[in-house]
């Protein structure tokens, strides 16, 4: 039951990279495919983290255990669609090694932006039972480098739009909305126990 | 370099009269199909996406052409900044089909010996309208190559007599949030506004437009008078005229407004300035294939041989 459950999960975090590589396929991005695709990956990588960030109060608001076995994979797929939009924008450079690394230096959105996928990459490698396993309650701690993530991405989104800041805003709520819930269950438990 | 200057034939004596009647009976034309769409819906419908479909009538061929392709035309029509219409590129192309294009009027004003308003149609009418290949570059450092029609800007102000004392034209775009949405939400600064320098005004390269691709100008891009300065980034063409004043002072430019560090006045196209937040060496040309590499961008777009005497002695990199 549970694996049928996490395999529809998988195919379904699939489906933003399929109707990408369809839009591609029949030509109906927009005249400038790279800043298309670089958007869209971009969006696909914040969503799924905002995803990830919200599968814990979910379960604590709806009590529904079994949503907890997915959390890794949807962090995963964050990470996933976090690596298609480095890749476009690395592409998008030439993979010029002096313009990618004056970029990462000179331009405050892209070196928030980098440092938010360079933290993902221990948290990729360590998302399997194994680590787990072996990082023990170190796992959690080197987990919690998410939140940082998070914020990073959206100030990445936030720093690069021209005029319209709308939609960067809205990601910021949420993500401020989701570290709350966290903030405040933690007090909550504190005072519990004391 | 492949720019040439145009031939020395005055406009005079390639349109005669006729032509000139037919292009007002044309105007008149397309103003009765212009207001059918407004009056109905279903009419107004197939213009919004694509162009307008209405073809220009004696448009003059000039020399004014570029070493690169033309755009596509489906690129240069979805592929829109125009925030009055929304901040995304392809809002513009589906929304703009609302505004109403005529009829419509241009007020023109300030250090002038002839100010008043006029209809769009007396304004054009004593303009042959040109075809121009220009180079088009934005500031977000993609770039299209687009056939404009219109007019230069110098020509149409000489008519109402600049005073001595008019030494920058401002410009302003409609301001009516019924039918430009975009304007409900204050993005920028509204109405959107934008300047030149007299001499930059008065320059052949600068020009009134009221088409492309020898139709009617479609209205996600800047229906039914817009400004194009080849040698700026795109977003100092300003759109949908309403306004345009010769002042003493430098106008106040609505990005400026904005963000005064990332958008000057000047805003001429110059790879060796970056943009604060990216870098304008280079450019995206867009129809390109995916995996081209971008061009480097141009020194004044590629209009340095003509217009960087306007500019001798100025340091650009502090007046960008």
């Amino acid at each position: 039951m549970q694996t049928r459950y996490k395999i529809l999960v998988f195919i379904a975090c699939l489906i933003p990279f399929a109707l990408l590589v369809f839009d591609i396929f029949t030509d109906s991005l927009s005249a400038n495919p790279v800043e298309d695709i670089t958007h869209r990956t971009g969006e696909w990588a914040l969503h799924f983290l905002i995803v990830t960030l919200s599968i814990t109060p979910l379960r604590g608001i709806t009590g529904w255990q079994n949503i907890q076995h997915v959390r890794r994979m949807l962090g995963l797929y964050s990470f996933f669609y976090a690596v298609l939009h480095l890749s476009i924008y690395l592409l998008d450079q030439s993979f010029s090694f002096d313009e990618i690394l004056t970029d990462i230096l000179k331009r405050p959105y892209i070196t928030i932006g980098f440092s938010a996928l360079l933290m993902m990459l221990p948290l990729a490698l360590t998302s399997n039972r194994f680590s787990m396993r072996k990082l023990g309650p170190r796992w959690k701690r080197l987990h919690s480098l998410v939140y940082v993530i998070a914020v990073a991405a959206v100030l990445h989104f936030l720093w690069l739009v021209k005029a319209d800041t709308l939609e960067p805003v809205i990601y910021a709520i949420v993500i401020v909305l989701l570290l709350a819930w966290r903030a405040l269950r933690q007090r909550h438990m504190n005072r519990l126990n004391s | 370099m492949l720019i040439k200057k145009p031939s020395d034939i005055k406009p005079s004596e390639i349109t005669d009269k006729d032509v000139y009647m037919n292009r007002r009976k044309f105007m008149q034309a397309a103003g009765s199909l212009a207001l059918a769409g407004v009056t109905s819906p279903l009419l107004a419908k197939p213009s919004t996406q694509g162009g307008s479909g209405q073809k220009l009538a004696n448009v003059i061929k000039t020399d004014y052409k570029v070493d690169r392709p033309l755009s596509d035309y489906k690129d240069v029509t979805t592929y829109n900044n125009f925030y009055e219409f929304g901040t995304d590129k392809k809002s513009p192309a589906k929304t703009a089909g609302q505004m109403k294009t005529k009829p419509w009027q241009v007020t023109i004003d300030g250090e002038v010996e002839k100010p008043g308003t006029y209809n769009l149609e007396d304004l054009m009418k004593p303009h042959p309208l040109e075809e121009r290949i220009y180079r088009f570059r934005c500031v977000e450092a993609w770039s299209m190559v687009v056939p404009w029609v219109g007019f230069s800007l110098g020509d149409l102000l000489k008519r109402f007599n600049p005073t001595s004392k008019a030494k920058y034209v401002e410009f302003t775009t409609l301001f009516d949030p019924k039918q430009m949405p975009g304007q409900r939400r204050t993005v920028l600064q509204w109405p959107y506004q934008e300047g030149l320098r007299i001499d930059e005004a008065m320059h052949p390269l600068t020009m009134m437009v009221v088409g492309l691709y020898g139709e009617v100008l479609p209205n996600q891009n800047g229906a039914p008078l817009r400004l194009i300065v080849p040698w700026k980034y795109g977003f100092k063409s300003i759109k949908s005229i309403v306004r345009i004043r010769l002042t003493e002072k430098q106008p106040q430019t609505s990005w400026n407004i904005s963000a005064p560090r990332e958008y000057g006045f000047y805003s001429n196209v110059n790879p060796t300035v970056d943009h604060p937040r990216w870098s304008q060496k280079k450019e995206r040309v867009l129809g390109a294939s995916f995996f081209a590499p971008k061009k480097p961008t141009l020194m004044f777009n590629g209009y340095a041989d003509e217009v960087a005497g306007l500019y001798k002695g100025m340091n650009l990199r502090k007046f960008y």
